[in-house]
């Protein structure tokens, strides 16, 4: 569905992107991790035949976004970064409008079966600048989706929402992912572990990591790290954690919490329990560390807040 | 094609869901009243002397000099408020050609036009009820085409001076003093030249309207004069967005 091949893009003198190479399936949903200015935007805008590469070759739904920008624009839903709308148009005329530049035949149920997806059906008569920002998150993906396009291309989707309606989007996405092609951009990693199939990571222009999440967390975690937590003072809890054999990297931390790793596949969650507890201790919290892929993430694009 | 009607017919709305299509209404259609009543007293005076029968064609001679300053107004946001909200975008990446885009924007104001020009319709009928045999309805319509065709490269050229620009304001003063210098300022040294006054003269926006069809005589050549002026402005326009894809 999607094919890129050696895409490169300058603007002036600067290389926003280099010598891209990837491709998306039909049913897969692709992210794109990488931090700000990473090119993530530009390689979208090419994609969706907004702008074209300064070399290189894109293919997307069989077309090619140069020579053939306008038939990849019929089969390709967009919805960019900050969600451009006229705050002067009523949502349900934005929508037909942009119906009717897809040519969609019987716009008028289709915007309120759009509008129904993404649970805006009651705002429909509203003014699109009296909306929220989540909402009209919303408007623009409903606006991506409106003409049941092979490709979906999304640029932050769930920037602005709050949680319940970033959960909502998420399994609105998911659903979509079946059976189109999703690319999507994120800087946040727990969404990209949380719908995408596979990753691609890009900084500065270029693709440093593709694959899925669970594999590239398998292949640059070393350890499984926890943390533990006791109630009152616990001065010489990490010298009881070490004496559990096969813990490694003990630390105690300033809130008094002490973490420490162990190779992955060999739990030792229940030696140190049984240990810390006989040592006298009341247990509060055993609990692994969930910033595993943001680990990868900057050991990766080696960024400098690695050392936060 | 339909994607140019698609984009005019929103344009055409979006007129009247701000204050814009009322304000250049009222700035065209009150002057324009009161110029009409100044020329009903007046003839109606000279006419117990004998005077001779009004003429609505200078009503519409208004319509065209106001919209030299009001039309920079009607244009100047059509493409660069899309690029400043970003929306542009949006239609980019829509399957709209850059020209459907320029073209429809460019219809929508050309339609407001159209609706002002309807309303002045009542200056010429009312006129004509008080003039025995009743006014000369072929120089009216040759003054109404001859209206509607500046008005249709004002706006043109209004659109394509928009496309280039993000900052409306910046689209404003230049489509303003581009109007102004065809208007009134290319032909001015033409008496004093000794050759190429013609072509001056033939430059600019003013003679092609003022000195024959709102006289009522319509030439091929006024006519292909304010349509190639039309045409090179949604050209500017399109260029100009499919400059900011390369960019």
């Amino acid at each position: 569905m999607i094919k890129v091949s050696g895409l490169t893009k300058d603007y002036g003198a600067r290389r926003a992107i280099t010598n891209l190479n990837f491709d998306a399936q039909q049913g897969e949903i692709v992210g794109f991790l990488g931090p700000n200015g990473a090119g993530k935007t530009t390689t979208l805008r090419i994609l969706t035949g907004y702008m074209p590469p300064s070399d290189g070759e894109a293919i997307v739904a069989g077309y090619d976004v140069v020579e053939e920008s306008l038939e990849v624009r019929k089969r390709v839903g967009y919805l960019p970064e900050t969600v451009p709308l006229y705050t002067d148009m009523v949502v349900f005329d934005y929508l037909k409008f942009m119906g009717e530049l897809r040519k969609i035949p019987n716009v008028n149920d289709r915007v309120d079966e759009v509008l129904d997806m993404v649970g805006l059906l009651d705002r429909a008569d509203g003014y699109i600048g009296n909306l929220s920002k989540g909402m009209r998150q919303r408007v623009g993906l409903a606006q991506a989706l409106l003409h049941r396009p092979e490709v979906l291309i999304l640029d932050e989707p769930t920037i602005g929402l709050d949680p319940g309606q970033v959960v909502e989007v998420r399994e609105l996405i998911r659903e979509i992912g079946k059976e189109r092609t999703v690319l999507l951009s994120t800087h946040l990693l727990n969404e990209a572990q949380n719908i995408c199939d596979r990753v691609l990571i890009i900084n500065q222009g270029k693709i440093v990591a593709e694959d899925t999440t669970e594999n590239l967390q398998a292949r640059l975690l070393g350890a499984e790290r926890v943390v533990l937590r006791v109630r009152g003072e616990a001065d010489e809890l990490a010298s009881t954690v070490k004496q559990v054999k096969g813990v490694q990297g003990v630390e105690t931390k300033q809130d008094g919490a002490v973490e420490f790793e162990f190779s992955p596949g060999k739990d030792l969650r229940p030696e140190v329990a049984k240990k810390v507890i006989s040592a006298g201790y009341d247990l509060l919290e055993l609990r692994p560390l969930g910033m595993s892929l943001e680990e990868i993430f900057l050991e990766l694009t080696g960024s400098d807040s690695k050392k936060k | 094609m339909r994607n140019i009607w698609t984009i005019a017919k929103r344009e055409y709305d979006n007129y009247f869901n701000s204050p814009l299509a009322y304000v250049v209404g009222f700035a065209i259609l009150l002057p324009m009243g009161i110029y009409f009543a100044l020329i009903m007293w007046i003839s109606s005076q000279s006419a117990a002397m004998g005077g001779p029968a009004p003429e609505s064609t200078p009503i519409n001679w208004l319509f065209v000099f106001l919209m030299i300053f009001l039309s920079p107004a009607l244009t100047m946001r059509l493409l660069s408020d899309e690029a400043r909200m970003g929306t542009l975008e949006l239609l980019m990446t829509a399957p709209v050609r850059d020209f459907e885009l320029v073209a429809g924007k460019w219809l929508g104001a050309f339609m407001l036009i159209l609706s002002l020009a309807a309303i002045t319709l009542v200056f010429p009928l009312i006129m004509n009820n008080y003039v025995t045999p009743g006014i000369d309805w072929r120089t009216m319509i040759s003054s109404y085409i001859g209206l509607l065709l500046v008005c249709s490269a004002l706006l043109g050229l209004g659109v394509g001076i928009s496309a280039i620009f993000t900052n409306q304001f910046a689209a404003f003063f230049t489509t303003l003093g581009l109007f102004f210098f065809l208007w009134f300022m290319v032909n001015l040294p033409a008496g004093y030249l000794e050759q190429g006054g013609d072509v001056l003269n033939y430059l600019s926006l003013s003679t092609h309207f003022t000195q024959s069809m709102n006289n009522g005589t319509i030439n091929l050549g006024d006519i292909v004069y304010y349509i190639s002026l039309t045409a090179l402005g949604l050209f500017v326009g399109s260029t100009a967005i499919e400059i900011r894809r390369w960019r």
